[in-house]
């Protein structure tokens, strides 16, 4: 037993640190909310030297082939910085599917591209009356011939107005079991009777876009993965890109304590800071308290998806899903009351961070959701000990 | 990283429980709250098995064996305390202070005499301890200790009165912190004295407890006279080795009650299967379902936390104050899953264990009213918060508590 990071883990993780202090300060942040893209081409080339998009692609197509708790270094890092633009999107959804069950001539299409950083891509899978379930698709992709005609609504599709590939679920089948019915296609977004609207949101470091299906017609050679079957390969993507997500968190979460901590250290009223008052001195220690929680529990859930087997890697990504995002929310909100008026203010730095909490704690599935699927998973497995 | 046991690991942990299952004793029943109607029924069953742990060589795994140990290490005690924590806990009761700070603090602060005197008795089951440390006016403020022990040629003549004093009643020595310099204040001056609990002048009072059990005391100290050779460590030392020692301590018992606790997320589940809501299962009911998940990865928390610091342990790191989140970690979720437990249980709530209609034999009655005891019992959960806030973040100490080193 050894839960500890590795030497490679700790250097990715310094050479972000570095990096980003560099490239993504506060003002970088800001500006990429007003920016209609939400990123830079020049940032975007900065990551790829860094081979941060190549991480998780897989050598026989231009990768590294790393362990999803390497990437995750990088992605703390990014949740620490409130990082703006489509890595999240491309690499934990689009790249992640791709791998997991493209065949070799879409593998060849997209993957070397995306790992050098020409390539973007998402996952366009919620839908108006699923809310925040992830396993509610019924939008319909209709066989006519050897085509399928995809017609719907996707919604809170991330990044979908810079993506030059969906990864888009349907139904080919009705029903409202998940595990038959659904297939994933591979969409060119440009492709015609698609349409993509970016939504002003409340965090606009991660755009969010609706995307329109009018009868979309597609050859089989975009099904991705089995037909009827891309459950299989969605919930797997899934369970990946919620521990992504929830390392996302630890990180906003612990930078939110520091920030709360070094402004109670500094703060002066009634003549001393305002760190020497109990009920200052305890809601910090509780940010320590709920972001150290939160990484033992992300350290057991990356593991599981590396190493462990399917079952404790289910349960895993909820329970770490859950408990994560919720906990950047409570840091958050925590640290806006430390830092009281200052806090509550556009110039402080804070409110980004508070803004996407609250969007990470309601994407891939919202904590309720996930207690849920944790109760069943309990139910037909028991506890794994 | 890796999370898994080695394949040795692995192997002894079947043994342990192959082994385990042949040597519960036959009148432990896990089904009830209580298998020993009385503390001396408990204590023999405590006792009895205890000595069968020690011939089956699963005694104190990480103590050298001349100490009555097993000189393996302290992986394999995890795994033997975790196995146990969720087998028979109850059994394990009464050695609660024996094993988890008598033991470490004299190994490791001990002079030889004092190991041989004491540790094999403790592992072979025959000797229990208690642990004096709070007093009347010295409760999350320790350092306030008055209980005073003035040196007299070979013996110290110790005075005062301990309160909160767990299993004194039932306990052979107790691990006494006094005052030995009299002219001393807070930390400074205090000594830990090792002392036999037959000896005259020490009276125990048992006090009642909300659970209506009573594991704590009072204990008077009337001109008792312990041997020099029960100092621990030097004069004026008690402090450091109060804090230090049991902070190792503390990173193993985090370990077994995450242990304890998925045990107890097993017996909710069953229990929300039985109890009925409008004629079906509770467990039907998504609030409950809501409120026992949320409860598991609270568990699941203190879990991978206790196995997160201990691995930074068996690499070598000293644990430090950031040992008060896991005392946090089994404290406070601990009464958030308790009071789910009774919601479950609905008007069933009150119903004590033993009657008619009770739930589980009254486990959750009483492990809801104890677990009011866990955030201040070992340091109230105030008291973990300012460590925290001022040991780990560096935040000022507030000014009241200022002028204390």
């Amino acid at each position: 037993m050894d839960i500890s990071l590795n030497k490679t883990q700790r250097d990715i993780a310094k050479e972000a640190r570095r990096f980003l202090k560099k490239e993504c300060p506060m003002e970088f942040v800001k500006e990429m909310c007003e920016d209609e893209r939400g990123f830079t081409e020049d940032i975007w080339k900065k990551m790829a030297d860094m081979d941060w998009m190549a991480m998780r692609i897989p050598e026989s197509y231009g990768g590294i082939g790393m362990d999803l708790m390497d990437l995750n270094m990088v992605l703390e890092e990014m949740g620490r910085t409130v990082f703006p633009g489509p890595f999240f999107s491309t690499i934990l959804l689009a790249a992640e599917a791709i791998v997991a069950s493209g065949s070799d001539a879409q593998k060849d299409r997209y993957l070397p591209g995306i790992a050098d950083g020409n390539l973007r891509g998402t996952l366009a899978m919620n839908e108006p009356d699923g809310g925040a379930d992830t396993d509610y698709i019924q939008m319909a992709a209709r066989a006519e011939g050897d085509d399928f005609v995809l017609t719907g609504t996707k919604v809170s599709v991330p990044d979908a107005h810079v993506a030059d590939v969906l990864v888009c679920a349907a139904r080919t089948e009705s029903g409202n079991d998940p595990n038959k019915g659904i297939t994933l296609f591979l969409v060119d977004p440009r492709e015609p009777g698609v349409s993509v609207s970016p939504l002003p949101t409340m965090d606009s470091t991660r755009k969010l876009c609706v995307v329109e299906f009018k009868g979309v017609r597609l050859g089989k050679e975009s099904i991705l993965g089995e037909r009827h079957r891309g459950w299989g390969t969605l919930k797997q993507v899934l369970q990946r890109a919620q521990i992504g997500l929830s390392a996302e968190c630890v990180g906003g979460a612990e930078r939110v304590m520091e920030i709360a901590t070094d402004y109670a250290k500094i703060r002066i009223q009634f003549n001393q800071p305002i760190g020497t008052f109990q009920a200052v001195k305890h809601r910090c220690a509780q940010m320590y308290l709920e972001a150290e929680s939160a990484r033992s529990l992300l350290y057991w859930g990356a593991w599981a998806q590396d190493y462990g087997d399917e079952k404790k890697a289910a349960v895993a990504a909820s329970a770490v899903k859950s408990y994560c995002s919720e906990t950047f929310t409570h840091n958050a909100s925590g640290a806006i009351q430390v830092l009281g008026g200052t806090g509550f203010t556009l110039e402080s730095e804070v409110h980004f961070y508070l803004k996407r909490a609250k969007g990470n704690e309601m994407a891939l599935g919202d904590p309720a959701f996930h207690r849920e699927q944790v109760m069943g998973l309990l139910q037909t497995n028991g506890i794994d000990k | 990283m890796d999370f898994r046991l080695t394949s040795e690991q692995e192997d002894f942990r079947k043994g342990f429980v192959a082994w385990l299952e042949k040597n519960i004793p036959d009148d432990f029943d896990p089904s009830r709250r209580r298998s020993y109607e009385t503390e001396e029924d408990l204590k023999r069953a405590y006792i009895d098995f205890q000595k069968r742990l020690s011939d089956g060589a699963y005694a104190g795994m990480h103590y050298p064996k001349e100490y009555g140990g097993q000189g393996k290490t302290i992986v394999e005690e995890a795994i033997v305390l975790q196995t146990l924590a969720a087998t028979c806990f109850e059994l394990r009761w009464p050695g609660v202070i024996t094993h988890g700070m008598a033991v470490p603090v004299i190994y490791t602060c001990g002079t030889e005499a004092q190991k041989k005197m004491f540790l094999t008795k403790i592992h072979d089951g025959t000797q229990l301890w208690s642990q004096g440390f709070s007093e009347p006016d010295a409760g999350s403020d320790v350092a306030n200790t008055s209980t005073l022990a003035v040196r007299k040629n070979d013996h110290y003549i110790v005075n005062g009165q301990k309160v909160w004093t767990s299993f004194a009643h039932v306990s052979d020595y107790c691990l006494l912190l006094v005052r030995t310099d009299t002219g001393s204040s807070k930390h400074k001056g205090l000594s830990y004295l090792l002392v036999d609990m037959s000896l005259p002048g020490i009276d125990v009072r048992p006090m009642t407890q909300i659970t209506g059990e009573a594991d704590f005391n009072e204990v008077f100290f009337d001109n008792v006279k312990v041997p020099v050779d029960m100092l621990l460590g030097a004069e004026g030392q008690g402090w450091q080795i109060a804090v230090t020692t049991l902070m190792f301590e503390r990173v193993l018992g985090d370990v077994v009650m995450g242990a304890a606790y998925e045990k107890k997320i097993e017996k909710m589940i069953a229990m929300a299967q039985l109890v009925k809501r409008s004629g079906r299962p509770a467990l039907e009911d998504p609030i409950f379902r809501q409120q026992i998940a949320g409860a598991y990865i609270e568990v699941q928390v203190l879990k991978y936390h206790g196995l997160r610091s201990f691995s930074r342990q068996l690499k070598g790191g000293v644990p430090g104050p950031e040992g008060s989140v896991g005392k946090l970690l089994w404290s406070e979720p601990n009464q958030r899953l308790t009071e789910a437990a009774l919601g479950v249980q609905g008007i069933f709530s009150q119903i004590m264990g033993g009657a008619p209609w009770s739930i589980q034999d009254g486990f959750w009655q009483f492990d809801f009213l104890r677990s009011k005891g866990n955030t201040i019992e070992a340091g109230t959960s105030e008291i973990q918060r300012n460590i925290i806030a001022e040991r780990v973040l560096g935040l000022p100490k507030d000014v009241s508590r200022a002028s204390i080193k």
